[in-house]
């Protein structure tokens, strides 16, 4: 089972600066060889399945460093089994999950419980994150050296900023014993008080409290500060304004080794969408929607390299949530599902990025910033790879999603480019040719 | 579905609005793009009178942006025929007979609801009154529910007042009923602006080219957004003041001046609009004092002289004596305030009238 041949397909790995069509021979669930397509089956095992790629794209597994699992703790949005399975279908072979479950993923029990339900019931690789502070309060650090032994990547408050310098500054040093990120939701709570979009000229017509863009940018520049001042590995989640990309540029010239992640949705929509929409709460998200001007400044960013990574922030909530007044709906949308293709038609398609870019920022850059050995196809990785159609034309329909939740702006939307085989380990964990009859 | 089509036959269907309900959850926008607030007439151009057009475009009044200056015209024009019903020893006229209207308030209000509801009874419309105290919001029911209940029901139109921007359309997408705005979060209030364009054109026989300002917590006042709205569209002058820790980013985007000087804001003013300090939205250090603010902002007999000889001084309550507006002007010679209140039957008529279906023609006939 866990042999197979992916056969004549345009393989693209970044990390071995592939990008040729060529067939991908996997043994035992490892990358055994990428060879030239001649070579048929010779030197396959016997019990040897055969993928037809002709005319896709191979490349590895998408990481999604950003997602929120809910579980446990939250079961009605979503669990590690549904989330898991979005993340397949959207073409990802590895997620990270925030801790903001209920109770937060901050001591080795949750961790434990996180690992074990996901070898129970997981369909992709799951990389649980913990907190930097115990019970997500921003008082004091969490057993952060428990939970690295049970198996978290990284540390963060995410669902709410870290709460002080102080904190922050202690979570960089004290996680230099671990080598592992510190990753901060930037936000001053002060100045977002009670914001439920964007502030700017669509606040202002719609009436609703805004979240300035110095919010996000203040605690930008603390936390680039603070990395400076400690040396410690600081990541910053799904930056989404030109202030907070023009500062990280700087930082990043200065030598500083940050890195940072882009939302999809921050690429492709703007704070307009809340108004066209009429207040659909699926328009609502933490960071809010942005003006035209930081979405054209994102974009730039990622094709300079200052962006490492993008990101879902997959937020799953139920149905009755969102469907509330704007301002008492909760923040967030679900991700999994729509950010590779959103990336496929809105990106690659029109050349904003390559595909090898793309491959880069979803796939290689997650791995190594989490420090786990995936995002390559080198011979003996993990085999875990995506299959994509760049001629692929699909509706999104969340009523045929595979989370939980519905909660997406991008119902309706024709995409081209979406992803139509994920492979975890060797295994085929989402084939939609074959559920399609093909 | 009898209900239903008969609904559609005698309402909606006369205005170009769609007629059927959408399915919950997603439909395409139906606001216009944020440029079309940008002011029709600039001063110096032509300012006639727009022409009514024949009805509203839409068949729901969730706001004023959006709304053009023929159909503002068409509302201002009904509410004067039926301004005359309220003179009348018996004041009813048959117009909504047999439509039942749901007054749907979900904060405190006692001018608004007040107005609405005699404006339905003296069309002759059968009238529900829901509030907080009296419904099962207080029981945790949400937004939703109440609303699929109400529309249960069978309601002609819903008129909803809510502590949440965007709450009526929410609404509209949910129900099938007209629903009229009242009032929602820091978002519109279209009636009052319409009451108050009312009163102004009654007061200077027109809208375009007179300079208005609007001063207070604009940040907070969906009377502000409506009133502006409004007044763009119809080519009045905008002058927007109050503590700048109370006013909106990206005004002069919406076509407005700016200012922080009570005494720049009323010099040559026709039109003086001071609006409410709403302490009960505010996140409080928005202005140290009371005291403070009326020094800064209150509007006093001696700003007034600042002002064209004629000018109208409006409020639209409730007010907050001494702290935005002194006693002697809100109680005298140049206030409206009192105005605005009469003239709110008359046009909320008119607005209930319209969206039933009904027309300036029929009136005049």
């Amino acid at each position: 089972m866990a042999n197979l041949l992916v056969k004549g397909g345009r393989v693209v790995d970044p990390a071995t600066a592939t990008d040729e069509v060529s067939d991908l021979l996997v043994i035992d669930g490892r990358i055994a060889e990428r060879r030239g397509k001649g070579k048929g089956t010779a030197g396959a095992p016997p019990e040897t399945t055969i993928i037809d790629a002709r005319g896709l794209l191979v490349c590895p597994g998408f990481v999604d460093m950003h997602v929120h699992l809910r579980e446990p703790g939250q079961e009605h949005k979503e669990t590690i089994e549904t989330g898991t399975r979005a993340a397949a279908a959207g073409g990802f072979t590895s997620v990270a999950c925030m801790p903001n479950t209920d109770p937060w993923n901050d001591s080795l029990s949750i961790t434990e419980y996180i690992v074990t339900e996901a070898r129970r019931k997981a369909v992709v690789n799951v990389f649980p994150i913990g907190c930097v502070s115990k019970g997500g309060r921003g008082e004091e650090l969490a057993e952060i050296g428990d939970m690295v032994r049970s198996g978290i990547v990284a540390v963060s408050d995410d669902g709410r900023p870290v709460a002080s310098t102080y904190l922050m500054r202690m979570a960089l040093e004290y996680t230099k014993i671990f080598g592992i990120p510190v990753i901060d939701h930037c936000e001053d709570r002060a100045l977002a008080a009670g914001g439920s979009m964007n502030e700017g000229y669509v606040s202002t017509m719609l009436g609703l409290k805004g979240i300035p863009a110095a919010a996000e940018e203040i605690a930008v520049g603390a936390d680039l500060a603070l990395a400076r001042l400690t040396g410690g590995r600081l990541h910053l989640a799904h930056l989404s304004t030109r202030g907070s990309l023009e500062a990280v540029r700087r930082a990043k010239e200065g030598g500083l080794a940050v890195t940072c992640e882009v939302a999809p949705h921050h690429l492709v929509l703007t704070e307009k969408a809340v108004m066209e929409s009429d207040y659909d709460a699926n328009t609502k998200m933490n960071p809010p929607l942005r003006s035209k001007e930081d979405v054209a400044a994102l974009l730039q960013a990622l094709a300079d390299g200052t962006i490492d990574a993008i990101a879902s922030d997959h937020a799953p909530h139920h149905t009755d949530e969102k469907l509330q007044e704007f301002d008492d709906a909760p923040f967030g949308i679900a991700g999994l599902e729509t950010s590779v293709a959103l990336m496929m038609d809105r990106l690659v398609r029109p050349g904003v990025i390559t595909f090898g870019r793309l491959v880069e920022l979803m796939a290689r850059n997650p791995a190594r910033i989490l420090g786990i050995n995936k995002g390559t196809l080198q011979p003996g990785a993990d085999a875990d790879i995506t299959l994509i159609d760049p001629g692929l034309e699909a509706t999104v329909d969340v009523g045929r999603f595979q989370s939980k939740s519905r909660n997406s702006p991008f119902h309706g939307w024709t995409l081209r480019g979406w992803p139509v085989t994920t492979i975890v380990g060797g295994r085929v964990v989402h084939d939609l040719r074959s559920a399609a009859g093909h | 579905m009898l209900e239903g089509s008969d609904r559609t036959r005698e309402g909606a269907a006369r205005t170009r609005g769609s007629a059927r309900p959408r399915p919950a959850g997603r439909r395409p926008a139906a606001r216009p793009a944020a440029a079309e607030v940008e002011p029709a007439a600039r001063p110096g151009e032509a300012k006639g009178e727009p022409e009514p057009v024949a009805r509203l475009a839409h068949r729901h009044l969730l706001g004023m942006l959006g709304v053009t200056a023929g159909e503002i015209t068409l509302i201002l024009d009904t509410a004067k025929s039926l301004a005359e019903v309220s003179t009348r020893a018996i004041k009813k006229v048959p117009a909504l007979r047999g439509k039942t209207i749901v007054n749907f308030f979900m904060e405190p209000s006692t001018r608004t609801r007040s107005s609405f509801e005699i404006a339905e009874k003296r069309l002759s419309a059968d009238t529900l009154n829901f509030s907080p105290s009296t419904s099962s919001v207080v029981k945790g029911e949400s937004l939703l529910d109440t609303a699929r209940n109400l529309e249960a029901m069978t309601p002609d139109m819903i008129v909803i007042r809510h502590k949440a921007s965007g709450a009526p359309h929410f609404l509209a997408r949910h129900c099938r009923s007209n629903i009229i705005n009242a009032g929602d979060g820091a978002h519109e209030h279209p009636t009052q602006a319409l009451l108050d364009a009312f009163t102004i054109r009654e007061k200077k026989g027109r809208l375009a080219g007179l300079r208005v300002a609007i001063v207070g917590d604009l940040m907070h006042s969906r009377v502000f957004r409506s009133n502006a709205f409004l007044l763009k569209t119809m080519g009045a002058d905008v002058i927007a003041c109050g503590p700048p820790t109370l006013l909106p980013p990206e005004l002069p985007r919406l076509g407005m001046q700016v200012t922080y000087r009570m005494d720049e804001a009323v010099e040559g003013a026709d039109v003086i609009m001071m609006l409410r300090v709403q302490r009960e939205r505010q996140r409080g250090g928005a202005f140290p004092t009371a005291r403070e603010y009326y020094n800064l902002f209150g509007l006093t007999s001696e700003r007034v002289r600042r002002a064209r000889s004629d000018v109208i001084i409006m409020h639209p309550g409730p007010m907050n004596r001494g702290v935005e507006i002194d006693s002697a002007v809100a109680d005298g010679p140049y206030s409206v305030i009192l105005d605005q209140v009469t003239n709110g039957v008359a046009v909320r008529m008119a607005v209930l009238y319209l969206l039933a279906g009904g027309t300036l023609g029929e009136l005049a006939g």
